[in-house]
């Protein structure tokens, strides 16, 4: 029985040349399923991951009560010295956090750029900021530093360049580098510079650096009951799968039934292509029968053609994906910091298997019905070219 | 036996192949519609209609600064301007931070007054102005979340606490209005709105700023100018402004949530052309094989015109019929996803050009499809083609 299997399946195989053509659908459909399954769950991955990025276990952001991110958060020193002296806490950075409109380089369209005021402690709690070119801003001007992916996406954000916001003239002074976190999209400045000329009192947030994430969840318990306090404290790690929560959701959601309605196109284009190869090759699969092959040989040799097929569209599909969307760098404005995010594609091994998974799927589905078609055939009347 | 029953015989006489083929054309077409549908919103058409009769003024250089009350007077100074209300940014939590919808403190008249494509009822509207703590929402708004008139509805403040330290605000709903737009009012979009004089005096912070002016242009057609005029004015104040007519400023907007519409709509276009290609290479393959009937039909005497006629009638109308099941199915996925999408894009609406171009496209495929068969049916010589047989 095995051995007939490979036989009429290696047979089958052989002659898919003649049909190159319509074959050729089969590859060209189920490809395109999986390459726009994979490119678009690419791009909620990438958004996911720039923001996970930007948050560690063991650091903590401290917003006021009941507020949905930094933006709308704010603090005074009072309640920044309570939390700064907590026992756990070990590095203790006061953050202001404003947004400005500065058009896109892509449309020339006004877009909201995240300005954070940071003091020395934003770097000693983040190591893995680094300037990479140019030079820090100094304390007391009106200098910043710019991410980089902040410089790509926002016209005049360029080295030795001015920024007119608010009250004022910046000068940008160096990029920094964030490996590839949300951050890399903000532009960093002096806060003491930043409190006086946008007038801004105390803090938005505060970003501390604890023991360990296992003592996270006691601290943020005692902000919470300290009565001084009207805080909220979460571990970052939290916090950023929070904000990239819903829009992950969304793109997913939008990804699978997209793909899922293009599936359908996929399968039906596959069963047409199946049921004219088996319908071609009528007299050949009745002769193979009459010579005493049996109906599961046929069945299995018509549905190997349309899995190999739809394999290598899979293939085809994810190899595209990768080729032409890892990497790249799209940006939107993110819930809650009420600015623009950047991020890239990213085409990871686990959406590739997915992508192959149903390409199998699909090929099963458009090679079974045609297989038992042909299975079915009554012979002699097949023969006879009916 | 007419042309067009024998257009329809032949497309039934291979039930499988046509039907498979139709749902292929189908999905390219139930796709294009749900993608445009999404591209117009992305392109600023989800967030309301807007009049071009008003303007948006707007802080400068970033939302996040205020400006102020006394700027109302300066300029409904300014020449040309017909009306002043203002509005602003609540953020607020509903029960729930997924059940996100935008509300705006407001002043009764004023706003209602500016937008009068919203329908109240003269009482409520009365009411509304005269109740402190006052607060009107969408009809279609008010079923969704199963609110009555006469209803408490707690909105957690995310951004501005009370003055008491607290967070928990608390509207009475004194009526409901229309939006002017019936699949809104259907889906429950819109705005909350709530007395701006009550939020100014109960919030912490803030108080005496605003968000953005609505200006009314006595002339829409010298809008810009006045536009220039009021920015001419805050120029060097410490609240300079940045005045755009509201269709700009719903797009610019709808932008900034920019290159994921874009690129969506770029990689789904190459899809729907991927599909289009499978299906005219199944539709051509399936045409040619009907070569020796097509003989057939010449040797009773159809001419070679009326054969190639035939060929692509049949290729059109399939493309058609598929064409048209397809925006009908994408018309009726975007209703069902509505509620899902419309916080982040807000209204999504199947407009009739995207079904204009969605029949344009459906028949041009169709002539794409049938021409080269429809080129070999005219050519095609009676022996030739029943000796093939």
């Amino acid at each position: 029985m095995l051995r007939q299997i490979v036989e009429v399946a290696l047979l089958n195989l052989r002659n898919l040349p003649a049909r190159l053509g319509s074959s050729s659908v089969i590859v060209v459909g189920i490809g395109g399923v999986v390459g726009v399954l994979i490119a678009i769950l690419a791009m909620g991955k990438g958004f996911q991951s720039a923001l996970s990025r930007a948050g560690e276990p063991d650091r903590a952001i401290v917003l006021r009560g009941g507020s949905s991110g930094e933006l709308s958060s704010g603090m005074g020193q009072a309640e920044m010295n309570v939390i700064a002296s907590m026992p756990e806490v070990t590095i203790a950075s006061g953050e202001l956090f404003l947004i400005a409109d500065v058009p896109k380089r892509s449309n020339q369209s006004p877009a909201n750029l995240a300005i954070r005021g940071v003091g020395q402690a934003a770097f000693d709690i983040r190591p893995n900021v680094r300037v990479v070119e140019g030079r820090a801003f100094e304390p007391g001007r009106a200098e910043m530093i710019a991410g980089r992916q902040a410089a790509i996406e926002f016209e005049g954000i360029d080295l030795g360049a001015t920024v007119k916001l608010r009250n004022g003239e910046w000068t940008i002074v160096g990029f920094f580098e964030a490996d590839g976190s949300a951050y890399e999209s903000e532009v960093w400045v002096d806060l003491a510079t930043a409190q006086s000329t946008f007038r801004r009192q105390g803090v938005s947030s505060m970003r501390v650096r604890l023991a360990s994430p296992e003592v996270a969840a006691a601290v943020a318990k005692r902000v919470e009951e300290d009565p001084r306090l009207d805080l909220e404290l979460a571990t970052e790690t939290d916090y950023y799968s929070e904000q990239s929560e819903q829009l992950t959701a969304l793109i997913t959601y939008f990804g699978y039934t997209v793909a899922a309605i293009m599936a359908v196109g996929a399968v039906f284009s596959a069963l047409n292509t199946m049921y004219t190869a088996v319908s071609t090759r009528t007299v050949e699969i009745a002769t193979l029968r009459a010579l005493g092959f049996g109906g599961l040989p046929v069945v299995a040799s018509v549905v190997l053609e349309a899995v190999a097929l739809a394999a290598l569209g899979g293939a085809l599909g994810a190899a595209v994906a990768y080729l032409g969307f890892n990497g790249w760098t799209a940006s939107t404005l993110a819930g809650g910091s009420f600015s623009q995010v950047a991020f890239d594609f990213a085409v990871t091994q686990d959406l590739v298997v997915l992508g192959l998974t149903w390409a199998l799927a699909l090929g099963l589905v458009g090679g079974l019905f045609p297989a038992v078609r042909a299975a079915r055939l009554p012979i002699t009347a097949a023969l006879r070219g009916e | 036996m007419t042309k067009a029953g024998l257009v329809w015989s032949n497309l039934r006489r291979r039930p499988t192949r046509t039907f498979l083929t139709l749902v292929s054309v189908l999905v390219a077409f139930l796709l294009f519609t749900m993608l445009r549908a999404v591209a117009v919103a992305f392109e600023g058409g989800g967030f309301g209609e807007a009049g071009a009769s008003r303007l948006v003024v707007a802080p400068k250089f970033s939302i996040i600064d205020p400006l102020l009350l006394s700027q109302m007077r300066e300029i409904e100074g300014v020449a040309g301007v017909d009306a002043v209300t203002h509005a602003d940014w609540f953020g607020g939590i509903y029960q729930d931070r997924r059940n996100f919808f935008p509300k705006f403190p407001v002043r009764p008249q004023g706003y209602f007054g500016m937008y009068p494509e919203f329908e109240i009822d003269a009482g409520q509207l009365e009411a509304f102005e005269n109740t402190r703590t006052g607060a009107v929402a969408p009809a279609g708004m008010a079923r969704r979340f199963g609110w009555q008139v006469g209803d408490k509805i707690p909105i957690e403040g995310d951004i501005y606490p009370l003055r008491d330290g607290s967070r928990l605000w608390e509207f009475d709903l004194v009526g409901t209005y229309t939006t002017g737009n019936a699949r809104r009012d259907e889906t429950g979009g819109g705005v909350f709105l709530f007395n701006f004089d009550y939020f100014d005096e109960a919030r912490m912070f803030g108080e005496g700023s605003i968000g953005w002016f609505i200006v009314r242009v006595a002339d829409p057609e010298r809008a810009p100018e006045v536009a220039s005029r009021i920015d001419a004015l805050f120029e060097n104040s410490l609240h300079p402004s940045r005045t755009s007519t509201e269709d700009e400023y719903n797009r610019q907007f709808a932008k900034q949530q920019g290159d994921i519409g874009l690129m969506t709509t770029g990689i789904l276009g190459a899809v729907f052309f991927t599909i289009l290609l499978l299906t005219a290479n199944t539709m051509a393959q399936a045409l040619r094989e009907r070569i020796p009937e097509l003989a057939v039909l010449k040797t009773f005497g159809f001419t070679d015109g009326a054969v190639a006629l035939l060929v692509l009638a049949e290729a059109v109308a399939l493309c058609l019929l598929g064409g048209l099941i397809g925006v009908a199915l994408g018309y009726a996925a975007m209703t069902a996803l509505q509620p899902l999408l419309q916080d982040f894009l807000g209204l999504i609406e199947v407009t009739w050009p995207t079904v204009a171009s969605a029949v344009g496209v459906a028949v041009a495929l169709g002539l794409v499809v049938g021409a080269a068969p429809a080129w070999t049916a005219r050519r095609l010589t009676i022996v030739d083609a029943l000796r093939e047989r």
